[in-house]
């Protein structure tokens, strides 16, 4: 089983109610995401094109948090999906200075925290809470391995691309472009 | 002119708009520690080359500061911990691929190991010193047995330890400008010239003094030539290391590193040295304090620029 996400930046608008939902249903501190809405704009005045992509943690194959953590408290779980279990987390910031998409921050409580898929509902069989809640359905999540889930499915047929592949992580997001 | 505007809705604390991660508590570690390294390393060296006689200060005398630098050290380090009280998870785990994982048990066996040589030598700083129990005077005859094999691991650890606080930085390519394994030696040159110099302000002796000065003399240039090799090394590589490379060549910490670190960290203290050894009299505090300056300087700033650089945005 492999988890990945496909966010559609042809439909996200970025009203940031991903974000939203994110924190509600895994009670982030005030002040702090797990997901967050970033917005290029990118051309030579006039042809300028402008991408809109809700951003997370990336899940990566590859993942240097997983690698660099002295404890062994970041650590991939079922379907690859990489979680940190807070009472063997130091604080110490390595995972946070290996990530390159900077998915990572301390949380109030001194424990590294990041998006973890919705584990816990996709669990049960749930979407991600962001996945759920997105107005334009731009999201698809689901197990690569099957091909008739819905990330398996929108990848065979639209373009995509991960962000900052050279860094080798190999990420589970994919962005359709 | 093509442009390129990023907007993202991310601020989180320590991470935006700049990641600040790691503050002054990790460069103070890093510093420490290199200098434990040099401090091990010339005590091992000159014990197995049997000049222990020959340079007192650096065999036996600037050894029994290294358990207090290291403990200096690894307070620092706790307090950079922002989960406290699991930090005996690190003792729980070893992970290969980890280098904090390597470096705490490298002073797992260096602390304890840099204690017993202090205690041997515990009579060069207090020469009246005592053992109160007996089993300590034993536990003292019993470790003044196995010197050779002590010096050995300390030669060998304080080469370990120095390169790691490099090796620490370099491991994480996420941070173009830490993304280079010119690191690791860079910070054991850097800390070999900092036990070096420390070991010239502790010693009393004119010839000792005049070797450890040749000894950073040589040190400082190989330190040079890594920086050199480091900044080429990025200007040949891929566009985030160029653009790391920039915050040390016209962007926001070109001052402090070519000032601090090149300039008052080595080029001045080089030639006081130099002076020095050609009998102008020179307060050998004053280059033993630069050069000390300038190897926290390096890791202060190799943090912060690291910090800095990025992949996206």
């Amino acid at each position: 089983m492999r988890y990945a996400m496909a966010i559609d930046t042809k439909k996200c608008v970025g009203c940031s109610d991903c974000v939203v939902a994110c924190q509600t249903e895994n009670d982030v501190p005030i002040g702090y995401c797990r997901d967050w809405v970033v917005e290029v704009t990118d051309g030579t005045y006039p042809q300028l094109e402008t991408e809109i992509r809700s951003e997370r943690c990336n899940h990566c194959d590859n993942s240097p948090c997983v690698r660099c953590c002295p404890t062994g408290a970041s650590h991939y779980a079922e379907g690859g999906i990489v979680l940190v279990t807070k009472n063997e987390c130091i604080g110490c910031g390595a995972c946070i200075q290996s990530c390159p998409y900077d998915a990572r921050y301390t949380h109030p409580d001194g424990y590294v925290d990041k998006c973890t898929f919705c584990m816990h509902r996709v669990k049960k069989g749930m979407e991600p809470a962001c996945v759920a809640v997105c107005p334009t359905k731009c999201m698809y999540f689901g197990d690569l391995d099957d091909p008739n889930s819905p990330v398996s499915k929108i990848l065979k047929t639209r373009k995509f691309k991960v962000l900052a592949p050279e860094a080798g992580t190999k990420p589970n997001v994919y962005y359709l472009i | 002119m093509r442009e390129e505007i990023i907007i993202s809705g991310r601020m989180n604390p320590g991470i935006d708009p700049v990641l600040t991660a790691w503050g002054w508590e990790i460069p103070v570690y890093l510093f420490l520690g290199g200098l434990a390294a040099g401090l091990l390393f010339f005590a091992g060296l000159y014990y197995l080359l049997g000049k222990a006689k020959k340079y007192p200060a650096a065999v036996r005398k600037a050894p029994v500061l290294v358990p207090v630098l290291l403990a200096l050290g690894l307070f620092a380090l706790f307090l950079d911990l922002h989960h406290k009280p699991y930090f005996w998870r690190l003792y729980t785990t070893i992970k290969l691929q980890s280098p904090m994982s390597w470096g705490a048990w490298t002073l797992m066996l260096i602390t304890p190991l840099s204690m017993i040589w202090a205690a041997l030598h515990i009579r060069e700083w207090f020469p009246n010193w005592d053992w109160k129990f007996q089993w300590l005077r034993d536990l003292e005859k019993f470790f003044s047995a196995y010197k050779k094999q002590m010096a050995w691991a300390m030669t060998i650890l304080g080469l370990i330890l120095g390169i790691y606080t490099g090796i620490l930085f370099s491991a994480f390519n996420a941070r173009p400008l830490w993304n280079t394994s010119i690191l690791g030696p860079l910070f054991l040159a850097s800390g070999l010239s900092a036990g070096s110099a420390l070991i010239m302000l502790i010693s009393n002796k004119h010839k000792e003094r005049r070797v450890f000065a040749q000894i950073d003399l040589i040190v400082i240039a190989v330190e040079f030539f890594f920086i050199i090799h480091m900044l080429m090394g990025f200007q040949a590589s891929t566009q985030v290391q160029i653009d790391a490379a920039q915050i040390f060549l016209g962007g926001p910490l070109t001052a402090p590193f070519w000032i601090f670190v090149v300039i008052l960290g080595m080029i001045v203290p080089a030639v006081l040295e130099i002076m020095e050894l050609r009998h102008f009299k020179i307060p050998v505090v004053i280059p033993v304090s630069l050069i000390l300056f300038g190897s926290f300087m390096l890791r202060w700033l190799i943090s912060n620029a690291g910090q800095l650089s990025r992949y996206l945005y």
